[in-house]
């Protein structure tokens, strides 16, 4: 039987972000009809992408000008696109906003929901997951008639797949939340910085910056490898960079393709945050440091003095 | 008013995980309050400070030994616990369900609190549950609070460092982000007096709790193992700063 798929896509500046591809590539299988939701975009405009990696139904749905921004009408409206078109496994991103709008969806229905999956097999019910502060991999087994999956950005390699996809309008206008209401919301769209769990690239502080200021020094680097910059706890604590940039067991997890860990030594906690990346690429003045006998590449050198070359001759790219 | 924290007891994030019976772990470690909740407890204490009539409950799903994560709780400053016993492990439509149902027998809940996530499940998802079932509003991973006028007004942090304003009715649900405050760590004199405040205990079996189709089980555990073979970048400052790019370049295609 052709089971119907929804796939929350995420949107920044009006654009789709490159980690919904790898989430649509993960939620495509055999007899399945692939539903993409957009909350508030021009499904015209974000069509033609959307069919090159598989999609065949695109409901955009629109919501009061006051609620766009308010996680429970979204998740109100999500669940009446589950509803009308008998949508059996939701897929969407672990991200900060996935975090708060998949679980209100999945406790609302009353429904089963993994976090930060980077393995479904939809067939069997069968999800993968990391525990322990990521040291094990989960295989769960999810029931239920609906099924809510949150993906790890980043877990999945895109695969393209065409397809010819046809736009449903929802209107989710009526929609409204009583008892939580939005005051502001952090705007996203006006931040220059590339979200640390979403990107491809990360360069990351720990005691060998020696200070705050060196940070500016691998904010350079990642604005150059169009990456972003991440910290251990002992940067975060000691107070240089904000705890948003912390890595780790109490902070980001991330996965991005490649891991620079800087004067990092590499405690427990800290691998819990990162040790999926792709490529882990660690600096360190002590050999003897954890993160060097568990990564791809290591320096035995000062951060300080490789960074601002590496920035030299990334220079022109 | 009357604030419950919910609080789990979950392995040290430093103690080494031996997994047995295929989707077990051998719980001979050390177990304690999940950090995230060490934020709630001291929020809710914070709270209190400034409304001497509150009263704050710890409450715990888990065995026996769960005792020692709520005796922590009110070494923070709870006033007292509630043990949930259950020697099984339960996902977290079973775990809201059964904190709903206490606290609605316990008392008459003016705020929530739960840590963000549990550092051992990682579900993050048994705050919207209880709220859920409460048909009370939540916020997670919130980094600041102030209860005004009958009101929560918080701030729930995305990436970044930016975060969302809400502003929530009250009675909510409050999911505790690790920036909300610096946990209050008990002196010998808390701890003493915690050894006083009770722990009412209550059988899981006997909240009769209803049982949904919808469930996860986790069938499997494995190590999660990165296997990764150092290889040493050599030369001066220029020439590993050369080769790194070339890698970046040629091996991880990401410039």
């Amino acid at each position: 039987m052709m089971k119907n798929i929804g796939i929350i896509i995420e949107l920044d500046k009006g654009r789709i972000k490159e980690t919904n591809f790898g989430m649509i590539t993960l939620a495509r299988a055999k007899d399945t009809e692939l539903f993409a939701v957009v909350v508030d975009a021009d499904a015209e405009i974000v069509k033609e992408e959307l069919e090159s990696f598989g999609i065949t139904k695109i409901v955009e749905v629109s919501l009061a000008e006051d609620q766009q921004k308010n996680p429970v009408v979204r998740a109100k409206a999500i669940i009446n696109v589950i509803k009308e078109y008998n949508i059996c496994a939701v897929f969407g991103l672990s991200t900060a906003m996935g975090k708060d709008l998949l679980p209100r969806i999945a406790a609302l229905l009353k429904a089963s929901l993994v976090m930060d999956c980077y393995a479904v097999d939809i067939k069997q019910n069968l999800v993968k997951t990391s525990q322990y502060s990521g040291k094990t991999s989960a295989t769960i087994k999810a029931a239920g008639d609906v099924l809510i999956f949150g993906v790890r950005p980043n877990a999945i390699e895109p695969v393209k797949a065409s397809s010819l996809a046809e736009i449903l309008k929802f209107d989710g206008t009526s929609l409204i939340s009583k008892d939580l209401k939005v005051i502001k919301t952090g705007d996203t769209d006006t931040s220059e910085n590339i979200s640390l769990v979403e990107a491809d690239v990360i360069i990351a502080g720990g005691r060998g910056m020696k200070n705050g200021e060196n940070f500016t020094i691998l904010s350079k680097c990642a604005k150059k490898l169009n990456g972003a910059v991440g910290a251990s706890r002992v940067a975060v604590d000691a107070g240089w960079v904000p705890y948003s940039m912390q890595v780790g067991q109490t902070g980001e997890k991330v996965s991005p393709l490649v891991y620079i860990a800087c004067g990092i030594s590499g405690s427990v906690q800290h691998f819990a945050g990162m040790k999926t990346s792709g490529m882990v690429i660690a600096i360190n003045k002590d050999e003897n440091a954890a993160i060097m006998s568990n990564c791809d590449y290591y320096v035995k050198a000062d951060a300080l003095e490789i960074i601002p070359e590496l920035i030299k001759h990334l220079g022109n790219d | 008013m009357q604030i419950y924290v919910c609080v789990k007891h979950v392995p040290d994030s430093a103690a080494n995980i031996t997994i047995v019976e295929k989707n077990h772990i051998d719980e001979n470690l050390t177990f304690l309050l999940n950090p995230y909740d060490e934020h709630a407890v001291t929020e809710a204490v914070r709270i209190k400070d400034s409304l001497p009539d509150a009263e704050i409950i710890v409450v715990c799903l888990g065995k026996d030994d769960a005792q020692k994560t709520l005796r922590s709780a009110l070494a923070m400053g709870a006033d007292r616990g509630v043990l949930i016993e259950s020697n099984k492990n339960h996902d977290s439509i079973e775990t809201a369900q059964a904190l709903k149902t206490v606290i609605e027998q316990d008392g008459n809940p003016g705020l929530i609190f739960t840590g963000r996530e549990s550092i051992d499940a990682e579900g993050m998802q048994t705050m919207f549950r209880i709220g859920a079932l409460l048909d009370f509003p939540v916020a997670t991973n919130v980094v600041k609070l102030d209860i005004e006028a009958g009101r929560a007004v918080v701030d729930s942090a995305l990436s970044g460092g930016i975060a969302n304003t809400y502003e929530m009715s009250l009675p909510c649900v409050i999911g505790a982000g690790r920036g909300l405050n610096t946990p209050r760590y008990p002196t010998f004199p808390d701890v003493v007096k915690s050894k006083k405040k009770s722990i009412k205990k209550i059988v899981f079996s006997d909240l009769k709790i209803e049982s949904l189709a919808a469930g996860m089980n986790i069938v499997e555990l494995e190590p999660l193992l990165q296997e990764r073979e150092p290889k040493e970048i050599k030369g001066d400052a220029g020439e590993v700063a050369k080769k790194i790019v070339r890698i970046l370049k040629e091996e991880a295609k990401v410039i």
